[in-house]
């Protein structure tokens, strides 16, 4: 996960680091990384084909995205993972935050759900692949249902305590305005909600991006899972890690998208 | 036809251990038509949950509430509240809060947008039309909440210590500005609050209430001093200074006083309920 930019950052003498500090760091952390990986790869500890390096993966990389490899190029492979998350991720948001408001607003809904709820979101999203693929196959239904079950539960508990963290006095204002049920959920409960929604959404849509590979373990055709999947079937561990990159880049592009969306909307409504 | 007519309303509120605490012992009050009663009492006397079963947001355990001859069943836009923290919602400008009971209602949009402009310019908020309630000051965002009261053109206007959370130069103000609309605008008022000051000054008439359990001490009317005193010519301060004003004042107090001593002693007598007509 990436590091806040605005968290205090408390330096041996006691005071906070500036941006420029900040970033130097990261840099640092970074650099030492690949230093370290490249150090070892170079030493021949491990034989090249268990752990290419830096170097090996960029090439493969490159490679990738010019030649086919599991019968897409790398961008093909790309926007196969892409489309499936966001097809799996639309479904759990779709689904789950207005199942999270209703709960959050009628109680006996909430007490029918929320043990069901609290049994279920411990079974891991990896745990649902052979049932996905006995019952939707290998197509378009069972990875959807993983990557489903992987971002559904932050979307409902965070609607739901977004819900119940709406001030009571303010649900009372909008009834003495002759304010009806459908009008107290669309102006006062979805919008009070929203700065938890939206950081469930964030942490959904993290989910969710993780439980991709488990869900393309079980494709047959294309996405960065099935790549990698192929990678280690041919013993080509570049391009294991070639995927892995490419799962952890888009990861903290979508992250960073949604933590921006939330800060303007702080913004705008003065912390509400 | 709006007058609030509280018979017999008895509240009890059950404990989590088990029995229950009686807020407010068989009390009957009528409020006419039109008239503004303020209701002063200390904390924990009841006061605001007496307005808030008028708004029908709280429910007597015995007895019932009327208001213009109806039983209330639920919370209602012919009976505005503003409530002390203001309540407005944070995601709507100033011009949304306001129109939103008429919104809710399906009033027609140029009919609300002049409706608005009225109440905008009635309570000084000009300027600050598309302003979020956290870019105000706290007495700005109370104008914004009375406004959006007032602009439902309500029969009775239900007010929880709507002064309670401004300082002491902002509420001066207020209770000004307060008294200015309500004759222009004369309403079905209960003012709840537990400054005697404001109460003498604002309402037709003062309802002293005592705790433990909450119950009515003594109405008094303040209108023959009013007219008498002509203090709809004076400005607050001088209103404040005069004699009528300051023994009102002590007996109001001395009223509050002597009941806070005498607990715990015999239950104060309470009228019996009027039979429902």
């Amino acid at each position: 996960m990436a590091k806040r930019r605005d968290r205090n950052f408390l330096g041996p003498s006691g005071t906070s680091l500036g941006l420029g500090e900040f970033w130097a760091l990261t840099l640092a952390g970074f650099t030492l990384f690949f230093a370290v990986w490249a150090g070892v790869a170079a030493s021949g500890w491990l034989p090249p084909n268990l752990l290419p390096s830096p170097a090996a993966v960029w090439d493969t990389l490159v490679r990738l995205w010019h030649q086919p490899f599991a019968g897409h190029v790398y961008a093909e492979h790309l926007t196969a993972s892409i489309g499936r998350f966001l097809m799996g991720w639309a479904l759990a948001v779709g689904i789950g935050i207005p199942l999270g408001l209703l709960m959050g607003w009628y109680r006996l809904l909430d007490e029918i759900v929320t043990p069901l709820f609290d049994a279920m979101r411990f079974v891991a999203p990896l745990a649902w692949v052979p049932l996905a693929a006995l019952w939707f196959g290998t197509g378009i239904g069972g990875p959807l249902l993983i990557i489903f079950v992987g971002a559904f539960a932050p979307c409902v508990i965070s609607a739901y305590r977004g819900a119940r963290l709406v001030e009571t006095r303010l649900v009372e204002a909008a009834q003495t305005l002759g304010a009806s049920s459908r009008q107290i959920m669309t102006h006062v409960l979805i919008p009070g909600a929203l700065p938890s929604i939206i950081a469930g959404l964030r942490v959904s849509a993290g989910l969710g991006w993780q439980s991709l590979v488990g869900s393309e373990l079980i494709v047959v055709g294309a996405g960065l899972g099935y790549l990698m999947v192929q990678g280690q079937g041919n013993l080509n561990t570049s391009v294991v890690i070639a995927g892995m990159i490419g799962i952890g880049v888009v990861g903290f592009a979508i992250d960073v998208v949604l933590r921006a969306i939330e800060a303007a909307f702080r913004k705008r409504w003065g912390q509400a | 036809m709006s007058e609030i007519v509280f018979e017999g309303v008895t509240r009890r509120f059950p404990l989590p251990k088990g029995g229950d605490f009686l807020a407010i012992d068989r009390i009957d009050l009528t409020i006419e038509e039109k008239e503004f009663v303020a209701i002063v009492g200390p904390s924990g006397c009841g006061k605001t949950t007496l307005m808030r079963m008028a708004a029908g947001l709280d429910f007597p355990t015995d007895g019932r509430v009327l208001v213009g001859g109806k039983e209330v069943k639920g919370p209602g836009p012919e009976r505005a509240v503003v409530f002390q923290q203001f309540a407005l919602l944070p995601w709507k400008t100033v011009r949304e809060n306001i129109g939103f009971g008429l919104m809710c209602k399906g009033t027609p949009k140029a009919e609300a947008e002049a409706a608005i402009a009225r109440y905008v310019d009635l309570m000084g908020l000009t300027g600050h039309e598309d302003s979020f309630p956290h870019q105000l000051s706290g007495g700005m965002q109370q104008r914004v909440a009375i406004a959006r009261a007032y602009v439902m053109q309500p029969a009775a206007l239900l007010m929880d210590e709507p002064f309670g959370a401004l300082d002491a130069q902002t509420r001066i103000v207020m209770q000004e500005e307060l008294v200015r609309l309500a004759r222009r605008n004369p309403r079905t008022v209960i003012f709840i609050t537990h400054a005697v000051d404001e109460a003498i000054y604002l309402a037709d008439r003062v309802v002293v209430m005592g705790r433990k359990p909450g119950r009515i001490i003594e109405t008094i009317d303040i209108r023959p001093l009013r007219e008498d005193g002509g203090w709809e010519a004076l400005p607050i301060e001088e209103v404040m200074d005069t004699p009528d004003f300051t023994h009102m004042r002590s007996r109001i107090w001395k009223l509050l006083k002597a009941r806070e001593q005498e607990r715990p002693a015999v239950p104060a007598p309470t009228p019996a309920p009027v039979p429902a007509k």
